[in-house]
């Protein structure tokens, strides 16, 4: 009997008839676009031009859907002609841009339909029916659309390498640009070096026609070129001796290192601000990937040590009379992260015996009764309740003031690679071991010697620290705190980041807050729904990819080992049954 | 030999050498215990002192905490019958019970704009429900689609997670469809006003609510006591492997299950919002956790123990702020009333987790 019900990949799975599969392509991207759409998601997608004048986000996302639908229906299954599988995709396509139909559908025929889902207004049902005046018309041309965009998805399946590589690229490179142009164009415009260029490109509010076909051109051409000559490369790569290679590699990384170093100081105060919460966010989820990841004490109460910090912060070095002394930051801060550590071990010392899913409700009813009790007047004399503390000053260095998002950043940054470095030595170490025999099997571990006790608390002390470093530089920040800051539901965002970028790793935790966090402040349209986004994320990676984006080293080899048991196995089976028929 | 003489040392020297492993932690915890213990006592001496409630009002708390406690009854039903099952904690069933009552507010609604509401309240509370049952049993299937049935066979956190962001997307896809206002829930003629009970008066939202909690209580014992599923449903939650031998087909029992816990789930969330008239998309998160900590009280997977814990969290939460921590002086005490919820909750998982009536199942866990 096999447990391995958690397998890598879903999508792949081949249907036995090539129709078979067409439906459930269709099913699959009609149901993500009826979701999308009754969900507001298409309709604050159209607000984000791509494309000045020609494409939308939200139209982009249309497309997308029974472009990949076609995509899936030609690459994968059973082998097929290429004209079946262009009528295939075309099909395909416009089962998923049906789904989306039904929305105008059936607000044509039942208007009253429009009280009940919000989403169902007149901008949004014009944006699918193509801003016809005939309704029905749009959704014929919404089908049409489908059926295009299904075939042509094929097509690009069916292309050869050699051209699908350049046509992908290409789009890759000029969507890229134009969606995120809140990034690029600021970046571009604000140094005299580039500024030209980004004029060329792009218009206030997103990529020109002009600098769209440009990039594309250009991609495709560099992704065309570098296919060509790849083999001349790669045979030059190998004459060279490994030791030069080793050295023009750490180059390489070098100069990368430096390059994102430097380049927030030319970037602007918006990027800054997305890079320091990603960077805040980052620091508190290698805290917690010490407690889940390595020690698999599943703590949703995390929340509390990061109030702990900031709270603890606040009340040592703001100008309020709620303050206690009148400290720089610079000596609050120690403060701070020993009163998170302390809070940590009070948390954690309770909860010791408390195993599994107990553990994540216990430890989310300790983070709630801490919020409660901050919130509640009757802490309001020492903690000022909802009114929260207000003018907690910037830190300086040498008489310079960390006052705009960038200075604040490399405080992050500098934070966060001490952190890093920190946790990167107790997952190598001793203790880290200990942790995941923990994780692995406590009684175990307890029979070979390992002091539960001490090993937890010291899991959720040194989680907690990262937690109230993070609170610490949260408050100068936002020089100001309240405890509508700190719910729940960043707990589940930390959670969410270490899921997804995979339990346990540290680049994990940086790829997580990356996408998790990032993407949300650079599509403004993403952070609308960024709690929904999170819990997709979070389903997704658990359903398919349970390991995360960039999982830690001991988990692949884990399940390296596991692939070639199972290979084994099936090999060892597969023999026993011959020889067991010749037997016999 | 010498295990007999050292079997009597131990016997006589017990209690002392049990002392020794007294530990830090230990002592902690007795503190904590300890605490508690005096912050209630006090407060209660205090608040009797002071007097500051007459006897009708603790009435009304009581009855109060009856209702609400009923609702919490009936979600935490969902929690320990799942749990009974698959021995998870369903995260998200809280956001299914609301996706429930926004399912009963729509259609409330409609039935109050046609008037149809005050006319025939028999018929349109029984369609509210039936609607709002029906919408928590698909969602709590698609639920266990995508969440739970991938993971049955093993053991790992995966599918607590799963349930973590299946809630997240419940909520939030239900603030995209419906926006995230408050929607305040019809109030029809027949449910103002009180009713005399043995001379004491009581809303008659408050009678409503804690008749159909009883009605919907005792219909699941029913169903769980004296049919066969229920029957088999018992045996699941026992022995899976066991039950399978028996014949029993897993998989039906587990569907039929989170049907059930959903039913009373849809059932709890249109009286939630006869009591508290608001509907949001961040409704089910609070009854859910308080349903949680309600079910564990009474004894994860114990059907009366969910029963019991319910009401008597409802009845602690309900007159807990006016008779304690009024006494030790807490000004606007009823803010702190969550607290005492999550106290219990706390309290419970870490000195007792299987609860008042609980079986030797949560000790495996814990």
């Amino acid at each position: 009997m096999s447990f391995d019900v958690v397998t890598s990949s879903r999508l792949g799975r081949n249907s036995a008839t090539i129709w078979g599969q067409v439906t459930r392509s269709g099913f699959y991207a009609g149901i993500s676009g009826f979701f999308l759409g009754i969900v507001g998601i298409l309709s604050m997608f159209d607000q984000r031009q791509i494309i000045v004048g020609i494409v939308t986000l939200g139209y982009a996302t249309l497309a997308a859907l029974p472009f990949a639908a076609g995509a899936l229906v030609a690459a994968g299954g059973p082998p097929k002609t290429s004209w079946l599988a262009l009528l295939g995709g075309s099909v395909a396509g416009t089962v998923a841009t049906a789904a989306v139909a039904l929305l105008p559908i059936a607000t044509l025929l039942l208007p009253d339909i429009r009280q009940i889902f919000v989403v169902l207004d007149q901008p949004f049902l014009r944006m699918l029916t193509f801003k016809q005046t005939d309704p029905w018309l749009g959704i014929i041309y919404l089908l049409a659309l489908g059926a295009l965009m299904g075939g042509i998805g094929a097509l690009l399946a069916l292309l050869p390498a050699r051209l699908r590589r350049p046509v992908v690229a290409g789009l890759i490179g000029a969507g890229i640009p134009g969606l995120f142009q809140d990034i690029f164009r600021p970046i571009l415009a604000n140094s005299n070096v580039s500024a030209p260029l980004a004029n060329l490109l792009y218009t206030y509010t997103g990529l020109s026609s002009r600098g769209a076909v440009i990039l594309f051109g250009v991609s495709a051409l560099a992704v065309w070129l570098w296919d060509v000559n790849r083999a001349g490369v790669d045979a030059k790569l190998q004459q060279l001796n490994p030791g030069t290679l080793r050295n023009g590699r750490r180059a390489l990384i070098g100069f990368g290192l430096a390059i994102a170093a430097v380049f927030p100081l030319y970037a602007g105060n918006f990027i800054g601000q997305v890079l320091m919460s990603v960077g805040l966010f980052m620091l508190m989820g290698m805290g917690l990937n010490l407690e889940i990841g390595l020690a698999g004490l599943l703590d949703l109460g995390f929340v509390a040590f990061y109030a702990v910090g900031a709270y603890a912060t606040a009340l040592l070095t703001a100008d309020s009379p709620y303050a206690l002394v009148h400290w720089t930051y610079w000596e609050a801060m120690p403060v701070a992260v020993l009163c998170s550590i302390t809070v940590g071990v009070i948390f954690g010392v309770p909860v010791l015996k408390v195993r599994g899913d107990y553990l994540a409700v216990a430890t989310m009813g300790l983070g709630e009764i801490v919020r409660v009790i901050v919130l509640s007047d009757a802490a309001a004399p020492l903690l000022a309740g909802a009114k929260g503390i207000l003018q907690i000053p910037r830190p300086a260095i040498a008489g310079y003031e960390l006052n705009t998002p960038v200075s604040l950043f490399y405080l992050t940054l500098v934070a966060a690679l001490i952190a890093a470095y920190i946790a990167y030595r107790l997952e190598n170490s001793r203790l880290g071991r200990a942790w995941m025999a923990i994780r692995d099997d406590e009684d175990v571990a307890q029979a070979l010697g390992i002091n539960l006790i001490k090993v937890k608390l010291l899991a959720y002390g040194l989680g907690a620290a990262f937690a109230g470093l993070a609170g610490s530089i949260f408050a100068v920040m936002l020089t100001s705190i309240y405890p509508q800051s700190f719910q729940l539901i960043i707990s589940i965002n930390i959670l969410a980041l270490i899921i997804v970028g995979g339990m346990g790793s540290l680049p994990g935790v940086v790829l997580g807050s990356i996408v998790l966090i990032g993407l949300p402040e650079a599509l403004r349209e993403f952070g609308e729904f960024r709690y929904l986004f999170y819990g997709l994320a979070i389903v997704a990676v658990m359903r398919l990819k349970p390991e995360g984006l960039w999982p830690s080293a001991a988990r692949s080899r884990e399940r390296q080992l596991d692939a070639e048991a199972a290979a084994l196995q099936t090999a060892g089976a597969a023999t026993g049954a011959v020889t067991g028929g010749v037997r016999s | 030999m010498t295990g007999n003489s050292s079997a009597s040392e131990q016997s006589s020297s017990g209690f002392v050498s049990s002392l020794y492993r007294v530990t830090l932690v230990d002592l902690i915890l007795w503190a904590m215990r300890v605490a508690v213990v005096v912050v209630v006592v006090a407060g209660t001496i205090g608040t009797l002192r002071k007097g500051t409630y007459t006897a009708a009002e603790w009435f009304d708390f009581f009855m109060f905490g009856l209702t609400i406690g009923g609702i919490y009854a009936l979600i935490a039903l969902g929690y320990t019958m799942v749990y009974g099952i698959l021995r998870l904690i369903n995260f998200a069933h809280g956001d299914i019970t609301m996706t429930g009552a926004f399912a009963a507010f729509f259609l409330a609604r409609s039935f109050d704009h046609s008037g149809f509401l005050n006319s025939n309240p028999l018929i349109a509370m029984t369609l509210i429900m039936l609607l709002s049952m029906a919408v928590c049993i698909v969602v709590a299937l698609l639920v266990e689609r995508i969440c739970y049935r991938p993971f049955r066979h093993v053991a790992t956190l995966a599918p607590l997670i799963c349930a973590i962001g299946a809630s997240f997307v419940l909520q939030h896809t239900f603030r995209g469809m419906f926006g995230s206002n408050v929607r305040s829930y019809p109030d029809p003629s027949w449910m103002k006003g009180t009713v005399s009970v043995l001379g004491l008066p009581i809303p008659v939202s408050q009678v409503i609510v804690i008749l159909t909690a009883v009605a919907a209580m005792l219909f699941l014992y029913l169903i769980v006591q004296r049919t066969k599923m229920g029957m088999a449903m018992r045996a699941v939650s026992e022995d899976r492997d066991a039950a399978a031998l028996m014949g029993i087909n897993a998989n039906t029992v587990i569907l039929f299950t989170f049907i059930l816990g959903a039913g009373m789930a849809g059932i709890g969330g249109v009286l939630y919002c006869l009591v508290y008239k608001q509907v949001y998309f961040y409704l089910g998160f609070l009854p859910g956790i308080k349903a949680f900590s309600a079910a564990v009280l009474g004894g994860i997977g114990s059907i009366p123990g969910a029963m019991l814990g319910g009401l008597l969290l409802g009845i602690v939460e309900s007159m807990g702020p006016p008779l304690f921590l009024d006494g030790i002086g807490i000004p606007a005490p009823y803010q702190l009333r969550d607290l005492i919820a999550f106290t219990m909750l706390v309290m419970v998982l870490i000195f007792r987790p299987q609860g008042l009536l609980g079986e030797k199942l949560a000790r495996k866990r814990a």
